[in-house]
């Protein structure tokens, strides 16, 4: 009897969990909540620990004494202070957004036809294609970046924002590919068709009509393009040995480290800075990311 | 406008793929309304989408105007096309969808205006000009593809199931409406659908297809009335053409000939058969019977009565029927093809 | 439908230019990778001669590749593993709607969407030597002595263990997401029938959801794989491999024998190693997506 009803008792974890008997909704029961917010904690709390130490006083952080949760002495903006004007975090910044923006710029101008060209112009050579460009994104940077860094040095790279520009279309490409194929094929044959009655060829009918109708699939494949360059360390750490031409990724966790000086303030207030707005971007477009990972597995 | 007309065209597909055609001969007249119906996969579709130039041939070629046009581009056919699901072009608004043709054509901009106002106008959607096609009701959807369609005025329309996205009554109305358009602009048109009251009410002529072969070409009458074969005997008409089995010939005559003896008339042919079952539909009854005896005992037939005549009727009885001998029609049984008609014993 | 002849021509067109530039600068490295692990290629030298399995030979005659190895699959295994069950636990209690979701959405996807190498900057300050918040929360409520706390990164079980749990940090948000897509598409009546065949909450979870959502647990389990095995920036923030080698994985041992050390070839040996797990779960992707299409 104990079994049932006691502090291990079954029915017990049954009630916490919110099942009801006969009912399979999960209602808001309090264990739920437990979940979700240690769990949101838990993930959370690098960040949250990251903007606290931006704003504390040097002396507060480095007393072990402190309750480090507390601001024990009042908070300041020496750190930003330091990150902005005596390190080259905005150098970092900028590298990152212009290397963004032409890798973006290279991904649409190579996705956009190819997809279409497997949505619609390949038949069944199409689908195999598709399957193919999605393994390669299945290659991961860690098997390629050796011998990438001497077809680099090839091409006389080295040290150049341009290294990383020219190989980032490697990862953003298959992906993109993969998410505006499925886009493409969402939309109605029967438009370009129409289109092309009216007067258009198929590339007319491409540029001027199915281009307009899927800008929101190009949105998507923008903004995870530019994340995924924001993300990228291990090509970056390879190609380029000057701190002037990193990117934030590599800037800050490699350049702002003086010798084994660690300017933790400035630190975390670089991570954070650097981490928000990609995340922001993410989240909004998160769905359509998610669709691409899983095309096939759910219906 | 133009005379459409197709020679031994043909399209195979790959294997297992519905819609292919063999040597098709067809002639539209000028200014015709010509529907092309046919069953799902029966390859009307391909055959329309053919002559748009959507659709390669495998062989065979299209003209029109007596010009041939089989490896022309669409855009280079004049011809204008409505498709089932309208296409309209959803980030346009109304006004830019039925301009969309002039613009793909180039035509210079201060002749477009004048041009989209006379198609919106013909088509009393002067209103809707700055909607989107979203907030467009399933009516007005169509009557913007219709103007998109005649804007340039085009040789040929084709429309393929325009009236299958729109619910049952109001596309009685849409039906009246084309067929009202195309008086108006008498362009020669060809019209898609598997849909028979369609094909009917709007056809001048109706090209039967099934499996890619054309049955028969005629008016609504000589289809229905006059049925080249079994096929199309009892793909028209609902319900079905009853067919009776006589020797190397089959018997047709339509439920509406299957009538009491009583109310028959002049020669005839008659049978005693059980009614199983009558269903009161208001304007008629449908009744289920199975004759008797006989050569033909056992054998099941559709009758509709009128509601016009009071005759009782009861399920379970056993009544005398009879078929005027002047609807009776006969197909060979082993092509189902149309033969002479002949006298049979049939008791 | 068919397709006119042209359009085979201009969809080729179309294509070429992406797939020049992924057969040069993907499949032209990927051979390269292969090229280099059987011959003699260092940072400074221009030549190249094949040298057979020398390479192989020598990597793996050195006991910091063989731990690394070792470690790449512990790794992967147990992140992996962490992930899973959270992951499931997780989406579970997100499926249904309720108010803040959005925000709890945004909070437990920041591992995922900010960059991997300031996430991991952010847990070396927090597991750092002397500074540790967590060692600072341990000693407050009399877990472990003052002057006796955990040298998160300088010890190699503890360093092992931060590199595991920062990896599966970093890939729960990605699972998550992935599993909740697919609790979602499960259409409701399904477990209501369950319900109303009497099943309770356990029974409809595990014996109706985890089945139907087996095709979504394999995605995200094997992209996981994928981006935790090949993965070398936690690795290389954290510890650098230390201490004593360690917390090396492949990745990491690869960029520290072939770029920092100069041997291209040892190091592109190295990565080799990567393959085998690669074909693995590049034909286990083939044959979810193959099976989901065909059902």
């Amino acid at each position: 009897m104990t079994g049932e009803t006691g502090w291990l008792g079954w029915q017990r974890w049954r009630r916490l969990l919110g099942a009801r008997e006969g009912g399979v909704r999960v209602p808001p029961g309090i264990l739920r909540w437990a979940i979700v917010l240690v769990f949101a904690a838990a993930l959370s709390f690098p960040f949250l620990w990251m903007g606290i130490t931006t704003f504390k006083q040097t002396t507060d952080l480095y007393n072990t004494k402190n309750n480090p949760f507390l601001f024990n002495l009042p908070p300041t903006l020496e750190h930003l202070r330091l990150l902005f004007n005596e390190t080259m975090y905005l150098r970092w910044l900028g590298n990152t957004a212009f290397a963004g923006a032409v890798v973006v710029a290279i991904t649409l101008l190579l996705a956009l036809p190819a997809a279409y060209a497997l949505a619609r112009l390949t038949g069944r050579w199409g689908e195999r294609l598709g399957i193919g460009i999605f393994l390669t994104y299945l290659i991961p940077p860690t098997l390629l970046f050796i011998p990438m860094s001497r077809v680099v040095a090839l091409l006389g790279l080295q040290d150049s924002l341009w290294s990383i520009i020219l190989v980032y279309p490697t990862f953003t490409l298959p992906f993109s590919i993969w998410l505006l194929m499925a886009f493409f094929k969402s939309v109605p044959r029967e438009l370009e068709d129409a289109a092309m009655v009216d007067g258009l060829t198929r590339f007319q009918a491409f540029v001027q009509l199915v281009i307009p109708i899927s800008l929101s699939g190009i949105l998507t494949v923008v903004i995870f393009s530019f994340t995924l360059v924001t993300q990228e360390f291990v090509y970056a750490l390879t190609f380029i040995s000057s701190a002037a031409h990193q990117t934030v990724s590599v800037g800050v966790p490699i350049y702002l480290v003086r010798g084994d000086v660690y300017y933790w303030g400035s630190l975390m207030a670089a991570c954070l800075i650097a981490s928000l707005p990609v995340a922001v971007m993410y989240n909004t477009f998160l769905d359509r990311f998610v669709a691409g990972f899983t095309v096939g597995a759910v219906k | 406008m133009a005379i459409v007309e197709t020679r031994d065209l043909t399209k195979v597909f790959k294997q297992g793929q519905l819609g292919a055609v063999n040597d098709i001969n067809l002639l539209t007249r000028e200014g015709e309304f010509m529907v092309f119906l046919g069953p799902s996969g029966s390859g009307k579709t391909t055959l329309l989408r053919m002559i748009a130039g959507l659709e390669e041939p495998t062989r065979g070629d299209v003209l029109i105007g007596g010009r041939v046009v089989t490896q022309l581009p669409p855009r280079e056919r004049r011809i204008a096309m409505v498709f089932q699901s309208y296409a309209l072009y959803p980030h346009l608004s109304v006004y830019k969808n039925i301009a969309f043709p002039l613009r793909a054509q180039k035509v210079p901009k201060e002749q477009r205006r004048p041009k989209v106002e006379w198609a919106a106008a013909l088509l009393g959607i002067g209103e809707l000009l700055e909607r989107k096609p979203r907030e467009l009701s399933g009516g007005e959807r169509q009557r913007v593809a219709l103007a998109r369609a005649i804007v340039r005025e085009p040789s040929v329309f084709l429309l393929d199931e325009p009236l299958s996205n729109l619910d049952a009554k109001l596309r009685a109305s849409a039906r009246e409406e084309l067929t009202q358009f195309h008086k108006r602009i008498g362009t020669t048109t060809i019209y898609v659908t598997h849909d028979q009251v369609e094909a009917m009410a709007m056809g001048d002529r109706i090209v039967v297809l099934d499996k890619g072969v054309v049955r028969q070409v005629g008016s609504p009458r000589e289809v229905y009335d006059d049925p080249a074969d079994t096929f199309v005997a009892t793909f028209l008409g609902s319900p079905p053409m009853n067919l009776v089995d006589h020797g190397d010939v089959l018997a047709g005559f339509r439920p509406e000939h299957l009538l009491p003896a009583a109310l028959v008339e002049g020669p005839a042919v008659a049978i005693t058969a059980r009614v199983t079952g009558v269903e009161y539909l208001g304007n008629e009854r449908v009744l289920y019977a199975q004759i008797q005896d006989g050569r033909f005992g056992g054998k099941r037939l559709i009758g509709r009565l009128p509601s016009v005549y009071q005759v009782e009727v009861n399920e379970g009885e056993a009544v005398r029927l009879a078929i005027p001998e002047r609807n009776l029609r006969f197909f060979a049984k082993s092509d189902g093809r149309r033969t002479e008609a002949r006298s049979l014993a049939w008791e | 439908m068919g397709m006119r002849r042209g359009d085979r021509f201009l969809g080729a067109a179309m294509f070429m230019p992406a797939l020049l530039f992924i057969v040069g600068l993907v499949g032209v490295p990927l051979i390269l990778a292969f090229l280099y692990s059987v011959g003699n290629v260092t940072v400074g030298s221009v030549g190249y001669k094949f040298v057979g399995l020398a390479n192989f030979r020598s990597v793996l005659q050195n006991p910091a590749f063989r731990g690394a190895l070792l470690h790449s699959f512990i790794f992967t295994v147990s992140a992996q593993l962490i992930v899973i069950v959270g992951a499931n636990i997780l989406a579970v209690a997100l499926r249904n709607p309720f108010r803040g979701r959005g925000l709890v959405r945004f909070l437990i996807l920041l591992p995922w969407v900010a960059p991997i190498s300031l996430g991991a900057i952010g847990w070396k300050w927090i597991l750092d030597s002397i500074y540790s918040v967590i060692n600072w929360a341990l000693v407050s409520v009399h877990l472990v002595k003052p002057f006796d706390t955990p040298m998160w990164l300088g010890e190699p079980k503890l360093a092992m263990l931060s590199v595991i749990l920062v990896h599966a940090w970093r890939m729960m948000p990605f699972s998550t997401v992935i599993l909740l897509a697919g609790l979602t598409a499960i259409p409701r009546d399904i477990p209501e029938a369950a319900a109303v065949d009497g099943a309770g909450f356990w029974r409809t979870h595990l014996e109706i959801t985890l089945p139907m959502m087996k095709p979504v647990i394999a995605v995200a389990l094997l992209f996981g794989i994928i981006f935790t095995f090949t993965d070398m920036t936690v690795v290389y923030i954290l510890t650098r491999g230390g201490p004593y080698d360690s917390t090396h994985v492949l990745p990491s041992y690869a960029f520290f024998a072939g770029i920092l050390g100069g041997s291209l070839a040892e190091g592109a040996a190295v990565s080799v190693f990567l393959v085998p797990i690669l074909v693995l779960v590049a034909w286990a992707m083939l044959r979810v997506a193959h099976r989901t299409e065909v059902v």
